[in-house]
């Protein structure tokens, strides 16, 4: 019906394009340059095929950083969510309160990555930090800087004060948007207060927690300034994470081939995990 | 099962009221008896749900007490009331299946598993839901979900009231009929008190044997839909039931006499009005014909209203409608009206005049 062929709309396209190529496309591409190709200096590149891709896939360190960033993701996750649903539901829904308690939750979320990692390293410190003196005073063996065990509780500790608050409020903002009405016919129903919470909290949330576990995932397991800050990996390689380890091979070693396949390796794991994760998640939603 | 009394019951959401303003629901003193079905009808905030609440034990009033079969439930706690409600938006537990829904309120108080599933059934039998009962709640539709509120209220044995609060106000308008008379029908089959709050005088008159119309936390009146049409205790009622509403002119009393603009107007209750007061004639359309003599009226619209039309008059500045067959004939422009002795009655300050006081 003498529709008006007009093709100059997409000129207005075009900023986006450019914006996206030259934050993400250009950048990406030149890491998939780096992760097929060889150098032996001088500025000239060889064609490697798979070939870093096979060595990093195949290589102990790896495997032992991949471990390390499983086993800290998974604890962190284990316990923030739990814990951050747990606070959301003590916290009040209406009054004077509410505006103190959102905002002490987010203060922590404001806190600079370096500087929370600073804040805990001279926290934990065992001779002058208050953490670390108490712990010695009432008779533990601390010592962040020395003892693998001590430096991960220290590590897993800074994750969790720093980011529970985001789960909080995530949890919280799915408790509000239940309507008074659930509430009132759940205590018609006769339903005990965990029925509540398993039959109308926990699904009216399920939406946010699954954003929550997505974002406290991906972070997580990207994770670097604060370990970083707070022990550099150490002691030895004992918190040595992925994004430390990727930093120490590319940046350290200049190792730029199995740096960049590395990179892709890294970045195509927490795509796949997110990817399963959501649409497990989802899988009922679309009905 | 049980009989509802109300006594002297306010209340007030301020922490220390006053005045008579300050309370949103003012002094109530109501029987309703076991079985009955009941309307509360009125506008918008004029305290409807807040007596809903009250009784349903979510909201504790301010004053007075309400007693189930004589037994003072005052502050007593929801469950502990054995009532079920209907909310204005479905509510259901969306991960549980149609049956666990139904099954919810009854696995709560422990009651054994055969006899979930037998009440289950036979509920979900009466409110057509048989087909589904294993599929997800969450996937119904709108009037579905309703019927699963209701079903959660029907399915335990101990109910003593089922309240219902606007609970068709998501549901589409061909199946708001449908909803209604399955509603009706049950109330029938099952005799629990029901208690259904709205502000569409239809659905309160189709509904109840009883409707009670509320208006700025006061109950102007208890009674019959019969008794609503006919006798209406307050001009308000007249207004805000039937449609169009009744005409109310102002008029003054003289002997016994009522005289709107100078005429003289039959009314059946003029010889009980004091002066003093702000007096009105009050008159249905319904009751309203074209006569010989009597008011000297202007025809200002005539609108048909299928099998009747509406015939809009003027006397001094004042409308006065009446309803005629479709078909009548309607006289041009100038006209003569009289109204039915009967049906005509005086008001002062907007409550109907009567003998005894």
């Amino acid at each position: 019906m003498g529709k008006i062929e007009n093709q100059k709309a997409w000129f207005f396209v075009l900023p986006v394009l450019f914006l996206v190529a030259f934050n993400a496309l250009i950048p990406l591409m030149t890491v998939v340059n780096y992760s097929v190709q060889e150098t032996f200096g001088d500025n000239t590149f060889f064609w490697a095929g798979l070939m870093w891709f096979e060595e990093v896939l195949l290589s102990e360190r790896f495997h032992a950083s991949l471990m390390r960033q499983m086993i800290f993701t998974f604890s962190i996750l284990a316990i923030e969510i739990p814990l951050g649903v747990a606070i959301a539901l003590t916290m009040p829904r209406k009054g004077p309160w509410v505006p103190v308690c959102l905002v002490l939750m987010a203060l922590p979320l404001l806190i600079p990555w370096n500087v929370v990692g600073a804040m805990w390293n001279i926290f934990a410190l065992p001779d002058i930090g208050l953490l670390g003196r108490t712990l010695n005073a009432i008779g533990f063996d601390y010592n962040f800087t020395r003892q693998p065990g001590d430096a991960w509780f220290t590590m897993i500790l800074m994750d969790v004060w720093h980011w529970t608050s985001l789960v909080v409020l995530l949890a919280y903002a799915g408790l509000v948007s239940i309507p008074d009405a659930y509430y009132q016919a759940a205590k018609i129903d006769g339903a005990k207060p965990f029925a509540i919470f398993r039959y109308i909290q926990l699904p009216k949330m399920k939406r946010v927690l699954t954003i929550a576990v997505l974002l406290r995932f991906m972070d997580s397991f990207m994770i670097y300034t604060e370990p970083f800050v707070l022990t550099g990996g150490g002691p030895g390689n004992s918190t040595t994470l992925l994004s430390i380890d990727l930093v120490k091979i590319a940046l350290g070693q200049f190792d730029l081939g199995p740096a960049a396949a590395m990179s892709l390796i890294y970045f195509l794991i927490i795509l796949a995990m997110s990817w399963v994760f959501y649409t497990v998640m989802m899988r009922n939603e679309a009905k | 099962m049980a009989k509802i009394t109300l006594k002297g019951l306010r209340h007030s959401y301020m922490p220390n009221p006053s005045k008579p303003a300050d309370y949103a629901l003012q002094e109530l003193n109501v029987d309703w008896e076991d079985g009955g079905a009941y309307a509360l009808l009125g506008p918008s905030g004029c305290g409807k749900t807040t007596l809903l609440n009250i009784i349903s034990g979510l909201l504790t009033p301010s004053h007075g007490e309400i007693l189930f079969d004589d037994e003072d439930v005052t502050r007593m706690q929801p469950d502990e009331r054995h009532i079920a409600q209907v909310f204005q938006f479905p509510v259901v537990y969306d991960t549980m299946t149609v049956y666990d829904n139904l099954a919810f309120p009854l696995r709560n108080r422990g009651v054994p598993e055969p006899e979930v599933d037998k009440r289950v059934r036979e509920i979900a039998d009466m409110i057509d839901l048989t087909e589904t009962l294993q599929n997800r709640a969450a996937g119904l539709t709108a009037d579905g979900k309703q019927k699963i509120s209701l079903g959660r209220g029907l399915v335990r044995s101990d109910v003593n009231v089922i309240m219902f609060d606007e609970p068709l106000t998501v549901i589409d308008p061909h199946l708001k009929w449908q909803l209604r008379s399955k509603l009706k029908e049950l109330h029938q089959r099952v005799k629990t008190t029901m208690i259904y709050v709205t502000h569409d005088q239809t659905e309160a008159l189709t509904f109840a044997d009883k409707v009670v119309v509320m208006k700025d936390g006061q109950v102007v009146q208890i009674g019959t839909p019969v008794e609503l049409f006919e006798r209406p205790q307050h001009t308000f009622v007249g207004h805000f039931i039937g449609s169009p509403g009744m005409n109310v002119l102002p008029c003054e009393v003289r002997g016994g006499q009522a005289f709107f603009e100078g005429e003289p107007v039959a009314t059946w209750n003029a010889v009980h009005a004091k002066e003093g007061a702000k007096l009105e004639v009050g008159v249905r359309p319904e009751f309203v014909s074209f006569s010989e003599k009597g008011l000297a009226v202007e025809i200002t619209k005539v609108s048909d209203a299928g099998r009747f039309q509406i015939v809009d008059t003027r006397k001094g500045g004042r409308s006065i409608k009446l309803l005629v067959p479709d078909g009548a004939e309607i006289p041009e422009k100038h006209a003569h009206v009289s109204f039915k002795t009967d049906h005509t009655q005086v008001y002062s300050d907007g409550w109907l005049v009567t003998g005894g006081e």
